[in-house]
């Protein structure tokens, strides 16, 4: 939506008036008309997809989540010729391990981000600056691979739910620290120079001026990077096979989630399979959709205690 | 409650670069002292040492003495935090805190040094912007964002919450640059009482804000250009204006460049 509100807000000032200055060169206002147009087809090129995407999704996947059992019921006992059952299973773990693996990147993505923006000086910082580079650009096979050799091989431990958060741990930590990042980054120093100026010591700063004043790009990023964490599926299929069953504990067994139960599914190729593999994707899609809604109101939310 | 400040043979750098060089100078308790000169002359920089604020800056240094009354200022043994809690400082562009309410921001320098007694803490507010010539235009809305103020406002605002701290000494740089002419003369009516309690220091581009509100003028000016800046002339106002006895100081004051 913000693309059209830009191109408003760019629009000509009305002409009355401007033939006082010799109106409006024909040449410029051909390139203005060109633009305009380039920049409307570039906004439907990239829409289309998504609501490609979103629509096949509904369609194909709604009818599963109006049904009461998707919301009530695991897949326990229900085969792929069968239909019926529901996600619960999945989308309890699918929220776990996310939650999990939240509780680990924040911290430690938080405060590596106000250690390179408050504090980092130097040759350390141009090294954990770095590194967090090269971990941003890890694909999530290589992760899932790097966990699984560390787990299972040398420490030969079974696979379960928290070495799947672990990896993606590793996933989500670059992107929380690059995007609190910017958000430290765009907190003015003047206000830093206020605190300090007030006798207020540098970490006490940080913590009640800094981090309060970017607190809701903050959680934005951080949602963000979670949602993100959340469809991927390679550290998912390699550390945390599928199970059917309810499973909520991340320290023993197997544990579902929904990109695996769409992958598990998807390989069955019956019908009543195919529709539980849009109905899990539509879910996804949902709580990924509802994330970023909660990411909007602490936003909001926040603005107005302030 | 005012203290003396004796600045003596203050060199200040950026790094390896000296932007400031041969300052020695002393601004006496309950009197206003105002720094003109050309821009990039060192006015901010000499300014935010007093408070030692300059070293916030990465690389910045200085060499020389700053004295509180008898206390050094650089002794090794002192605690920078607690020097900014004896001398305030407002800043060129009101910078209340986004993300609190008017009340906060007054309380800010009490509350996050930690005090909690709310009825204290609402003393304080209400003395404050009762100092700062803002208590009747803001006492209705206390909890509504700083940042929603005009801009006249909110440098009271910022200065309340400077006063808040009980400071020895305020320091000000061009606090009035970003406002209008009403809020200009609003601060410097403000200035002039506050002179009763507080030593102020205040960088100004304007000459007659400089004759209007101060007892002591300094002139600083660069010694060439990509020389460091220097203070060429420091007397009381009247003579600064009238009388001065360096050329340099009677073409800026007249206008000649600058
Ligand atoms: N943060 C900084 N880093 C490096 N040099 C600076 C910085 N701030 C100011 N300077 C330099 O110090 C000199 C004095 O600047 P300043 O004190 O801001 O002048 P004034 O306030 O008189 O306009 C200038 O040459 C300026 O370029
Ligand atoms: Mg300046």
């Amino acid at each position: 939506m913000s693309a059209v509100r830009t191109l408003d807000e760019s629009a000509p000032p009305a002409t009355t008036g401007v033939d006082d200055f010799g109106g409006k060169s024909t040449g410029r206002a051909l390139t203005d008309q060109l633009a305009r147009v380039v920049m409307w087809a570039a906004f439907v090129i990239a829409l289309i997809p998504l609501v490609w995407i979103l629509g096949t999704t509904v369609l194909k996947g709604g009818q599963m989540l109006l049904d009461a059992s998707w919301w009530g019921n695991s897949q326990s006992g229900i085969t792929a010729r069968r239909v019926g059952g529901g996600a619960v299973h999945a989308i309890q773990g699918t929220l776990i391990q996310a939650f999990v693996t939240a509780l680990i990147s924040v911290p430690i993505g938080v405060l590596t981000a106000v250690y390179l923006v408050e504090y980092g000086r130097g040759r350390l910082a141009k090294t954990v600056s770095f590194m967090v580079d090269i971990l941003t650009g890890i694909p999530s096979i290589v992760a899932a691979l790097f966990i699984y050799a560390v787990w299972v091989v040398t420490f030969g431990f079974q696979r379960i739910g928290f070495a799947v958060c672990l990896a993606l741990t590793m996933l989500m930590i670059p992107t929380v620290v690059r995007s609190t990042e910017e958000m430290l980054k765009l907190v003015p120093n003047e206000l830093r120079e206020a605190s300090y100026a007030l006798g207020v010591p540098k970490w006490k700063t940080i913590m009640k001026i800094v981090i309060p004043t970017s607190f809701s790009g903050i959680v934005t990023g951080v949602l963000l990077g979670l949602a993100r964490v959340m469809g991927e599926t390679a550290p998912l299929i390699i550390l945390g096979p599928y199970t059917k069953v309810i499973a909520t504990n991340l320290f023993d067994g197997l544990m579902a989630t929904l990109p695996t139960m769409i992958y598990q599914e998807y390989s069955e190729n019956l019908q009543p399979a195919v529709d539980r593999v849009w109905g899990a994707a539509l879910t996804l899609i949902l709580i990924i959709f509802l994330l970023n809604i909660l990411g909007r109101f602490v936003g909001r939310f926040s603005k107005v205690r302030n | 409650m005012a203290k003396r400040i004796d600045v003596k043979d203050l060199d200040i750098y950026y790094g390896d670069f000296k932007a400031v060089e041969g300052v020695s100078l002393t601004v006496e308790p309950r009197s206003v002292t105002a720094f003109i000169g050309p821009s990039g002359c060192g006015k901010s920089t000499v300014l935010r040492t007093l408070n030692r604020m300059h070293e916030v800056i990465p690389g910045g240094r200085v060499e020389g003495k700053v004295t509180l009354d008898d206390q050094d200022l650089y002794a090794s043994s002192m605690d920078p935090v607690a020097v900014r809690r004896t001398v305030g400082m407002v800043f060129q562009r009101p910078n209340p805190f986004p993300t609190m309410s008017i009340r906060d921001n007054v309380a800010a320098g009490l509350r996050l040094n930690g005090v909690k007694n709310k009825k204290k803490l609402d003393e304080v507010v209400e003395r404050s912007l009762k100092g700062a010539n803002l208590w009747n235009e803001v006492k209705d809305r206390l909890d509504k964002p700083g940042a929603g103020l005009s801009g006249g406002q909110q440098q009271r605002l910022c200065i309340a919450r400077a006063i808040a701290v009980e400071p020895q000494v305020l320091l000000m740089d061009e606090p009035c640059s970003a406002l209008d002419p009403i809020s200009t003369l609003a601060i410097e009516d403000l200035i002039n009482d506050l002179k009763s309690q507080y030593t102020i220091v205040i960088v100004t581009h304007n000459m007659q804000q400089a004759a209007r509100v101060s007892d002591q003028t300094a002139f600083f000016n660069l010694k060439a250009t990509g020389q460091p800046g220097r203070l060429v002339e420091v007397a009381d106002t009247q003579k600064i204006f009238s009388n001065p006895t360096q050329k340099a100081t009677e073409d800026y004051i007249s206008g000649r460049f600058g």
